[in-house]
Formats: structure tokens, sequence, C-alpha cells
């Protein structure tokens, strides 16, 4: 995980839900390539096409509210994005989001701090979050100690995997 | 380190102490919960990539493992096709037998509560948001994305922030015409579609005390839709008559205690209050149904179903209203029970008949119409009351595309008349 995140910044309004960032009809949809290419495809038509790897994510609350679907986080991953920051997520989002391995930020406030177009400068461990072009920051409580080390571990799948082989090395032959 | 400060606890902070086995727990620490129960749907077939690479060999614990398929059932797109054959092949190979595949299928969630797999006391994860529905059984029962799923299944436990609990306390007697739905809809406006964000939802009173088991998962389906992480009622003799013969576990019903402490009482009295209905596109959008119906809103298509509202006593109650009746010129209506167990009883009680004679379709179960990628698909500027859960821009199709929610029976009457209507004008 990179403690500083830097990036050219999109912005969302409030209650962006998982039917707008993949619509249902794409649920059979297994490869994060083939899902990137509709990715916020009702909430930001036109974010897929125009999307750069390394792009930050700035939304209003409750950002990823409804289904637990984890085609949203995933698309969001395979099309590049480096970091969401919302004044709040939907909980299975969050989860989903930290789970895979792609930042997931509760900053209050971050929405007014942002337009479309702006560089974010996203410091994880000491919990701000600056605006290049104004030079306006907020503040935000750092992840807890564990969802930090999920994310540095590259998300859940490595974090479970490097329990198992620990659980394996350490059992009696 | 978070400590006890001396006071008692609510329902989902007692369930959280029993699946953590701490002896008490406070809102926001994190602790490791046994899950007493698993159950993936289709989005599960995105679990088995992760429980390969994570080097896991088995499921921890194949009786406490639940597939059921219900999005697409038949199958409808070959990519549906796909994730079925994905999930039966990883059910072979894990001997995971309680899968509930094409002909003995339901909701996922109403799977759970027919069979009796979420008994009183559970921690129960499921790949669907509206998990929440078995909080019904006195359980904390929630949703979680399929990675998670699959570090769930290969060490049989997940990490949970314990959340702050709302209680929703219900006092009166719903009036003739008003149902369970309209006073989870009346909570949705009071709560808006963040305000238990993360929190417990815990439903308590009289009112609720007098529910049967389907009007309390009607409430804690719909706490998914205030953000919450579970909804919750606590175990009394409806639950233990409703489990009794079915439960697959041993029960632990747990009790919140007299000076458990909560974050935000909600005081509701459903004595006078009308049926009510979300509007597009928020589920929080909620108004008096009588305000909706001054307006002569035309529907296009009407949808009883899903998780919410498609149990057997929703469907006989809004077939007692259909009885001889025609559904209006122009209008699909769209009937589809929770499961195929309700399907068969709607079939012996003579339901089918009533529906399909009034010109209604009544399909299979499944999901249907309620998550626009399966059937019942709306076109652009449609209109479309429905007895589900949701009405996001794009929920049932097109994106521009106009959802009602509200109650079983309302929708009977909008079939009816072809415009949003008050079922009481009717009985
Ligand atoms: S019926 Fe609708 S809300 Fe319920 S599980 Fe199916 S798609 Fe989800």
């Amino acid at each position: 995980m990179q403690d500083v995140i830097e990036g050219r910044v999109w912005t969302l309004g409030r209650d962006v839900d998982t039917d707008g960032i993949i619509s249902g009809k794409y649920l059979t949809v297994i490869d994060p390539n083939e899902l990137k290419k509709h990715v916020l495809e009702i909430a930001l038509p036109e974010f897929a096409a125009a999307a750069r790897p390394g792009d930050i994510l700035v939304a209003d609350e409750n950002f990823g509210s409804g289904s637990s679907r984890e085609h949203a986080p995933q698309a969001l991953k395979a099309i590049g994005v480096a970091a969401i920051i919302a004044d709040s997520f939907a909980r299975i989002f969050f989860r989903n989001s930290i789970n895979l391995g792609l930042p997931a930020i509760e900053a209050r406030g971050v929405r007014a701090l942002f337009e479309t177009g702006d560089t974010a400068r996203l410091e994880m461990t000491a919990g701000r979050v600056t605006n290049r072009r104004t030079g306006r920051s907020i503040e935000f409580p750092p992840l807890p100690h564990h969802l930090l080390d999920l994310l540095e571990a590259g998300g859940l799948v490595e974090k479970v995997r490097a329990e198992l082989a620990a659980r394996t090395a350490g059992a009696p032959a | 380190m978070p400590a006890s400060n001396g006071h008692g606890l609510t329902l989902a902070e007692k369930v959280l102490s029993r699946a953590s086995g701490l002896p008490t727990v406070v809102p926001g620490q994190i602790v490791d919960g046994n899950v007493d129960l698993a159950m993936m749907h289709e989005q599960g077939a995105q679990t088995v990539g992760p429980f390969h690479d994570m080097g896991a060999k088995a499921v921890w614990d194949p009786e406490r493992v639940v597939i059921a398929i219900d999005h697409w059932v038949p199958a409808s797109t070959e990519g549906a096709a796909i994730l079925h054959r994905i999930l039966r092949q990883f059910a072979k190979e894990q001997n995971l037998s309680h899968f509930y595949d094409v002909g003995n299928h339901g909701i996922c969630h109403q799977i759970l509560a027919e069979h009796g797999w979420v008994v009183p006391g559970d921690l129960a994860v499921g790949t669907d948001s509206h998990t929440n529905m078995l909080g019904a059984m006195g359980a904390v029962a929630t949703g979680i994305g399929p990675t998670e799923m699959a570090a769930v299944l290969a060490l049989g436990r997940l990490w949970l922030k314990v959340p702050p609990t709302i209680r929703v306390h219900v006092k009166g007697r719903l009036g003739r015409g008003v149902r369970a739905k309209d006073l989870i809809l009346r909570v949705l406006k009071e709560t808006t579609t963040t305000g238990a964000a993360y929190k417990a939802v815990e439903f308590a009173g009289p009112t609720i005390e007098s529910f049967s088991m389907p009007e309390r998962f009607t409430l804690c389906n719909m706490t998914t839709e205030m953000g919450a992480k579970c909804g919750m009622v606590a175990p009394d003799a409806t639950t233990e008559e409703y489990l009794r013969g079915i439960a697959k576990h041993p029960m632990h019903p747990l009790q919140p205690d007299a000076d458990a402490r909560y974050e935000r009482t909600i005081e509701i009295d459903v004595d006078d209050m009308p049926p009510m209905v979300a509007c597009p596109y928020s589920p929080d959008n909620v108004r008096p149904l009588p305000d909706v119906v001054a307006e002569h809103v035309r529907v296009d298509q009407v949808f009883l179903g899903s998780c919410t509202n498609a149990r057997i006593e929703d469907i006989r109650d809004a077939a007692a209203l259909m009885k001889g009746q025609k559904v209006a010129p122009g209008v699909r209506f769209i009937v589809s029970p929770a499961s195929t167990s309700i399907y068969q009883q709607c079939l012996h009680e003579g339901l089918i008949d009533i529906f399909t004679e009034a010109g209604a379709v009544f399909t299979n179960s499944s999901c249907s119409a309620c998550f626009g990628g399966n059937m019942g698909i709306l076109a652009p500027d449609e209109v479309c009351a429905s007895s589900s859960n949701r009405n996001f821009p794009g929920r049932m199709g097109a994106k521009n595309a106009r959802i009602y929610l509200m109650s079983p029976i309302a929708t009977v009457a909008t079939a009816i008349r072809g415009e949003i209507s008050d079922p009481r004008e009717m009985l």
C-alpha cells in the first residue's frame, strides 16, 4: 500500500448506488476487464472512456449503497482507480473495497473540497487529504490498524493466504 | 481497549458477544466472530476463485454452508448458466450438500427462513445485501462480498465492528389495508437511506410482538435500505413456533438487557397510519399513499415479488383483492412467489388461477423483475409499482424508469386501476 496517493479527481454526488456503478445487467460478467467498460455507466457516463489509471474518485455521502455486488469495486479497481474518498460509504461496498485492496477513505467534507479535474493528495496514515490546486486540506480519522494491514497485504486474499500458509507450516508433521 | 462500562447489552451486542466468545462488547470494538451460517447465491461464483487463491483446501464446515441460486432461475443467459455451473462444481468438490438448485429453488433469504437455517443467537452471513432479513430470527445476519465469503469459507469467521443500535419502538394496530411494508417505509422516511449506516436496528414494542414471522421478515429485509448492518427482532414464542421442527441448529434465544444503551430510539404509533409509498428514485422518498393517488400516476407494469414481499401470506392477501377482478388494459402484472414451496402452495390453494384469470402473469419463483437483469425489464420512461425494496435509477431496467414501492395489496389495487391506488378503497 502506498502511504501517499496522488491523482486526478472525478467528483460524484451523494447516494451513488451499486446499480449506478455497475448495472444489474452486467452481473453475470466475471471478467473485470470487461466490467470496467461499463463502470459508472449510470452515475457518471463519461468516466469509463476517459478514466486514467491512478485517478481518484471523490464522492458525497453514502457511496456504494445498495447491493453486495463486488463487481462495483472490482470494476473501479480494474479501470485503475487508485482510491475512493467519500463523505461516507455504504458498509458492504466499504468492506468489499478494502478486501480487494482498493483504499476507501471516509473523510467528512471531502466532496466540498474538490471539483472534477483537480489533483488530490491523500495521506493514508497521517489522515489528510489536500486539493493541490486550492491548497485546502481536511483531516480524517485514519483507517484502523487491521484495515491498513489488510491494504498493506494487498487485500484479503493475500492476508488469508499468509495465515493459512503459517498454519500449515506450524502444523505437526 | 474498550471495556465494559457497566450497562446492559442490546440484542446485536448480545449476539456478537456470543459469536466472538467475549463476555461483553461495546460499539466500535472490532471483534472476530465465529460464523454459524454462510449463504451464497450466484454471486458466490466469485467466491470460488479467491477461495482457491487463498490456498484454502476445504470449507471449514460444509454443514453450515447453504447455496441457493435465485437471480436467474432457470438460467436466462449463458453468463448465468456459467455462474450456476461454477457453483455446482464447487459444491461437488467441497461436499456442500445444502444446494437449492433449479426445481428446489427460491430466493436465497426465503430458503434460509423456510428451512430453518438461521436460528436465534446466530451470526449469519450471505453474499447478498438483504441477508439482513434473517435478523428477524433474533440473529445478526448481514451481507458480505464474495471475496470476504471466501475468507469465511476458509476460516469460519470474519471481523466485525460492533455496531451501535437504533431501537425502533412501535405501538398501535395497523389499520385496514395497512401492512408491515407500510410500516417499514414509514421507518425509512425517518431514518433515510443513510440514517442507520453501519448500525443495528432493533424492532420492539407491542406491534412488533403481535407481528407474524413474515411481517418481521419484511421489516428486517428493508433495514438494508437504511444502510444498516443488521435488523433484528428479539426471539419470542412466535419465533419458536415458526422454527419448530425445521430449525437446523440449536437455538440460543438472546434478549436485549433492560438497561441496554441505544444510540437512538424511534417511536412510531401505527394507529391511523395510512399506507405508504416510496417514490422514485430512493426507498426513503416516502409519502402517504393517498397523496400519490391524488396525482393519478399511470403505471405500465406492476410487480408482486421479491424477498421483501412474496411469501404465501403476501400472495394470499393480494389474491383476496384480485379475485374476480381484472388487470387494467395495457398493464403488465407480474407475480413471482419467493420460493418453489410457496409456488406449490399457491397452486394448491387456487391462487395461481386467480391471478392468471385476472390477466396477470404468474411466474416461476426467482428474484424475477426485482433487479433488472433477468425478466420483466422496464423500457425508458416506463412506470412500475412494485412490492420489492429498491427503486434506484436503473434498478429494474432503463435508467429513467420510475419505480414506486408499496405493499403487496397496494400493488393489486394499482394493477386493477392502472394507476397508483389505495387498496382501502376496494376492501
Ligand atoms: S428479490 Fe431482489 S432484493 Fe431480494 S435477493 Fe433477489 S434481487 Fe435481491
